[in-house]
């Protein structure tokens, strides 16, 4: 009864409606509205093929990859208030993390653990994409624009694996930098590297450590990298991906 | 009221349905799982940390992060320019071609893979090659990058060095012009249709990578078969 009227005066009142432009009682022209006139919601269509709805059909997997994606920006940034990127404090700020920050390995293992999770989820997303031929006219290009995306994530996880400046980091990034010396044409440890006169000191390797070797110089060019780069790139790319699902017909359904 | 209420069944009934609730519900479900997931997982497993960074104190194993360890598996069997550049390279670049060199219209939407056997073999071999690479660079691998099954202790010393032997020159370049020469022309001998579909580009641009694919296979099983290290030896690279 008071709650009635409570809620009444609330729905009624002149902020509620300049946020919520329509009502919500169950009709199907309100369902359409609530989807079409908020931000968030309106990544979706007002309604949906049946197929894409049930479970086994995406798994949920690519709506996953982006509540990862989220879980990630979260935590990261939560991270960036207790870390220094050099290598002076680098590790150190791990261990004070660990020691005088409240729930600081909490926030860390969420942000390592969500990073793993979101590899592996964007994994299996492609394959079910593959599995369901979802990438078949008039899908192509979202299927290009996704093996961007996969590409990011594992550049954004790999950047990101430097960051604590540990032996595992280390010596994990040596060891896949070091690929990258032997490119052909463009790396110093490459073949045809003396066509184009690459050396140690001017070939790929170099641009992406800053050096010839990981120190001081990587680990900013990996933070930056981390946190400003590829997160935007991958921002970009995504909002790309989502609309031209709508765009090329929604989730693929059997026709 | 009543006329409202019949509306809204009669949409109910069509194909379509509702974005809310029925698939928002569906996507906070997800989400609420997923977190549970998570948080426990973190709340119970602590992310690695080990001691500072020293460039003078060598991991041994040092290994890549575990995505990227399928690759640097395939530093065993080749060079790091095909392990580490050419073939990332070459599946980025084959995996955003499929949807262009896939001209099948069948299976769209659906789990059946009637109609797409090829294309379906061909991905679903090149998924399974590199999660196997990754399980066995990941669980595999000891100190030097020596074979250890998980309950062997990695303390025990594992011999390093093995004969290897290069392919004789005639050998190795007759073995690839055999490999990509058969290769590109059984497909179309075997099954008339596929050139015909997909036009020359297309078939030699497929055929290309597949065989490019399998080839990685068949250098690891002559490496562990025959001791193989180079198939081609030229003073510019090695294959």
């Amino acid at each position: 009864m008071t709650m009635n009227r409570i809620s009444e005066k609330v729905t009624k009142s002149q902020i509620w409606r300049s946020i919520f432009r329509h009502r919500f009682s169950d009709t199907s022209r309100n369902r359409v509205l609530t989807v079409v006139s908020n931000f968030f919601l309106h990544v979706h269509p007002p309604k949906v093929h049946r197929t894409g709805l049930r479970i086994t059909h995406t798994f949920c997997l690519g709506g996953l990859t982006f509540y990862m994606f989220i879980v990630e920006v979260v935590t990261g940034v939560l991270l960036m208030f207790y870390y220094r990127p050099t290598v002076e404090y680098a590790y150190l700020d791990m261990r004070l993390l660990e020691h005088s920050v409240k729930f600081g390995v909490v926030m860390r293992n969420l942000h390592r653990w969500a990073a793993h999770a979101m590899v592996i989820l964007v994994m299996m997303h492609m394959l079910r994409v593959f599995l369901t031929g979802s990438y078949k006219p008039p899908r192509e290009f979202n299927w290009v624009v996704g093996v961007v995306l996969l590409v990011l994530t594992l550049l954004l996880s790999f950047t990101g694996y430097l960051l604590p400046w540990d032996q595992l980091s280390f010596w994990a990034i040596t060891v896949g930098t070091r690929m990258g010396g032997a490119t052909p044409f463009l790396g110093a440890d490459g073949p045809f590297h003396s066509v184009l006169g690459i050396r140690p000191d001017n070939d790929v390797r170099y641009l992406l450590l800053g050096d010839t070797a990981v120190g001081e110089n990587a680990l900013l060019r990996f933070y930056v990298l981390h946190c400003i780069f590829l997160p935007l790139a991958a921002t970009v790319l995504m909002l790309v991906h989502f609309w031209r699902i709508r765009k090329d017909g929604g989730i693929s359904h059997p026709l | 009221m009543g006329i409202e209420e019949k509306k809204l069944d009669d949409v109910y009934r069509d194909e379509y349905a509702f974005v809310l609730p029925d698939l928002v519900i569906k996507e906070a479900i997800a989400v609420i799982v997923a977190s549970i997931g998570l948080l426990l997982w973190s709340m119970t497993v602590n992310a690695p940390l080990r001691s500072i960074a020293d460039a003078n104190k060598t991991e041994n194993p040092a290994k890549a992060p575990w995505y990227f360890v399928g690759l640097q598996e395939l530093l065993v069997y080749f060079d790091p320019w095909i392990a580490g550049v050419t073939v990332p390279t070459l599946i980025i670049l084959g995996l955003m071609l499929i949807p262009y060199l896939d001209v099948s219209k069948s299976g769209v939407g659906t789990y059946r893979l009637r109609g797409r056997k090829a294309a379906a073999s061909s991905f679903i071999f090149g998924f399974s090659m590199w999660i196997i690479l990754i399980l066995v660079g990941q669980f595999l691998r000891g100190p030097n990058w020596q074979f250890y099954w998980p309950w062997e202790d990695w303390s025990v010393a594992k011999s390093a060095e093995e004969t290897l032997v290069n392919m004789s020159q005639w050998s190795g370049m007759g073995l690839l012009a055999l490999y990509f020469g058969l290769g590109l022309t059984l497909p179309k001998l075997l099954y008339r249709k596929f050139l015909q579909k997909m036009g020359v580009a297309r078939y030699v641009a497929a055929v290309t990578l597949v065989l490019l694919m399998y080839g990685v296979v068949v250098k690891i099983i002559l490496r562990l078969a025959f001791n193989v290290r180079y198939i081609l030896v030229t003073p510019w690279f090695n294959i």
